[in-house]
């Protein structure tokens, strides 16, 4: 076993600073297995969410050595241990206590975008068809596990505080689903480009590197988003090319 | 929903708690694109001189073109263009080159590129200048106001970097046809070819692998199943978009070397070999 120090963001939504613990821990550990043994042997009162220990509920956001990450996911042998290792809340939230935001912004954002309404039913019973390779495109976007490590290191949330102004990455991919969903009829582009914000996506790709899921969120789907508000919005010849081209 | 006040206070340029090397890749696209620009910049100046053209190569039969001159619309006394040496219009005080004509479009085309944009944002604007590491601004405008909202205008740019490639495609067959001293024609390959032949391969597939391309071609339908001919060709494209990033390097780096392998054996500094 051997002995890592750790500097964990202690404080709440007044203020803080990092305190120093140093435990055993081994390869096998994971980040939160070290926080809990922290909390259980010499910090009682230190705050953490978490629920799945598996990388699927994204309750266990933080920063780790500056990288936003999932704690149970974070294995040891893959940070150095030679320097202390750093333990941050999300800096892009409200903090609450600890290593505990509020994420409910997300949650409110999520309420404003306009929801799946399917065409009419292609069936006499209420059901449709599609084909399977319209909606492998979609699929890539439901692996989202709601971590907001995306909307955390996004800079123009997480630096330049536009959460009034910008929905974030999160809600890019959440509104791609439903935009390119084949049963969807909902345009959602006017908001996008106004209300959401995806003008202030300067494409730093920082979103998807930290997803934990892999989803491709900005060459899949914020980019492509991206050239459907061009296409209403920037675009002469392809306003020329809707009103001309062969309907059917 | 104003979280301001309740936020932690927007970092110090460069600071951050990440432990990793971070500067090194900005630092590394930095020297990268500035090398390019002031590389391709001093190349496109060289074309002034209209009595020397060391932007193409006709030793020994060859028939190379340099990239950045690429088509030539006006040339100089010793390889003259389409339209002749200097154009009448041409202001007389500016100073010309055929590079002049030609250059803005794959640089409109590269600056406006998805990939191009993510990394220079960092390596030039610093903004940020990596992943969770404090910027030097205050305020931030992003792609939503001018003038960055002119990026919007990359499509443009696309179509015309694709005729581009037909052109370059030309010249590379260009290259495989040497001249004898009885003015036939012969076919043939050197290394001059092959550069050229690769330059418009790694070309191609940067340009072929382009964001907007991806979308144009398919990208912009829900339902692709209904439409076979736009499914497969959105699924080549993404098959080198997923690259596209590497696509971009080695094309940029390969359309450097093409002009300086041109430029070295027109001044007579390196030896073209041909094999056949």
């Amino acid at each position: 076993m051997k002995k890592v120090t750790f500097k964990i963001w202690r404080g709440d939504a007044e203020g803080g600073e990092l305190i120093e613990y140093t435990t055993e821990a081994t390869e096998g550990m994971v980040i939160l297995d070290v926080v809990h043994k922290i909390q259980a042997t010499q910090a009682n009162d230190l705050s953490c969410r978490w629920n799945c220990k598996a990388g699927k509920c994204g309750s266990c956001s933080a920063e780790i050595n500056g990288v936003p990450r999932l704690m149970c996911m974070t294995r040891m042998d893959m940070i150095p241990t030679h320097q202390p290792v750093t333990i941050e809340p999300m800096r892009a939230f409200p903090r609450i206590r600890d290593l505990v935001t509020d994420v409910s912004w997300n949650f409110r954002v999520k309420q404003k975008i306009k929801p799946f309404k399917p065409r009419t039913p292609d069936a006499p019973d209420g059901t449709w068809r599609m084909q399977q390779e319209d909606i492998d495109r979609v699929q890539e976007f439901r692996k989202c596990i709601e971590c907001f490590l995306c909307q955390d290191v996004c800079h123009v949330l997480r630096d330049h505080h536009k959460h009034e102004e910008f929905i974030g990455p999160r809600f890019l991919v959440y509104t791609a689903a439903l935009e390119m969903h084949p049963l969807d009829t909902e345009d959602r582009l006017p908001e996008l480009k106004q209300a959401h914000g995806i003008g202030y996506c300067n494409i730093t790709k920082c979103c998807t590197k930290v997803c934990p899921e892999h989803i491709t969120i900005t060459d899949n789907a914020i980019i492509p988003l991206k050239e459907r508000v061009v296409d209403d919005f920037y675009d002469p010849l392809g306003w020329l090319w809707k009103l001309l081209r062969p309907k059917g | 929903m104003d979280l301001t006040g309740a936020l932690p206070k927007q970092r110090h340029f460069g600071e951050t708690t990440r432990s990793d090397p971070w500067y090194l890749q900005p630092v590394l696209v930095f020297l990268g694109f500035s090398a390019f620009i002031v590389y391709s910049t001093w190349a496109a100046f060289q074309g002034l001189d209209a009595t020397h053209t060391y932007f193409w190569y006709g030793g020994g039969g060859a028939n190379y073109l340099s990239p950045f001159y690429s088509p030539i619309l006006f040339g100089s006394n010793d390889h003259p263009g389409f339209f002749g040496v200097i154009p009448s219009w041409w202001p007389a005080l500016l100073p010309f080159s055929p590079a002049f004509l030609i250059m803005w479009i794959p640089a409109g085309f590269r600056f406006t590129c998805y990939y191009y944009r993510g990394a220079y944002y960092k390596a030039f604007w610093l903004d940020p200048v990596n992943c969770a590491v404090g910027e030097p601004r205050k305020s931030y405008l992003g792609e939503r106001y001018l003038p960055l909202i002119l990026q919007n205008v990359h499509r443009y740019f696309l179509y015309l970097a694709l005729i581009f490639i037909f052109i370059l495609g030309r010249d590379a067959w260009d290259s495989l046809w040497f001249t004898d001293y009885a003015g036939m024609e012969h076919f043939g390959v050197a290394v001059g070819s092959l550069v050229l032949i690769l330059n418009v391969i790694l070309l191609a597939g940067y340009t072929c692998g382009c964001h907007s391309l991806r979308h144009l071609v398919g990208g912009f339908l829900d339902a692709k199943s209904k439409a076979r001919a736009c499914a497969t060709c959105y699924n080549a494209v993404s098959c080198l978009n997923a690259r596209h990033m590497l696509w971009a390097w080695m094309s940029l780096f390969w359309v450097g070397f093409t002009d300086v392998y041109i430029r070295l054996c027109a001044m007579g500094i390196w030896h073209d070999i041909r094999f056949f």
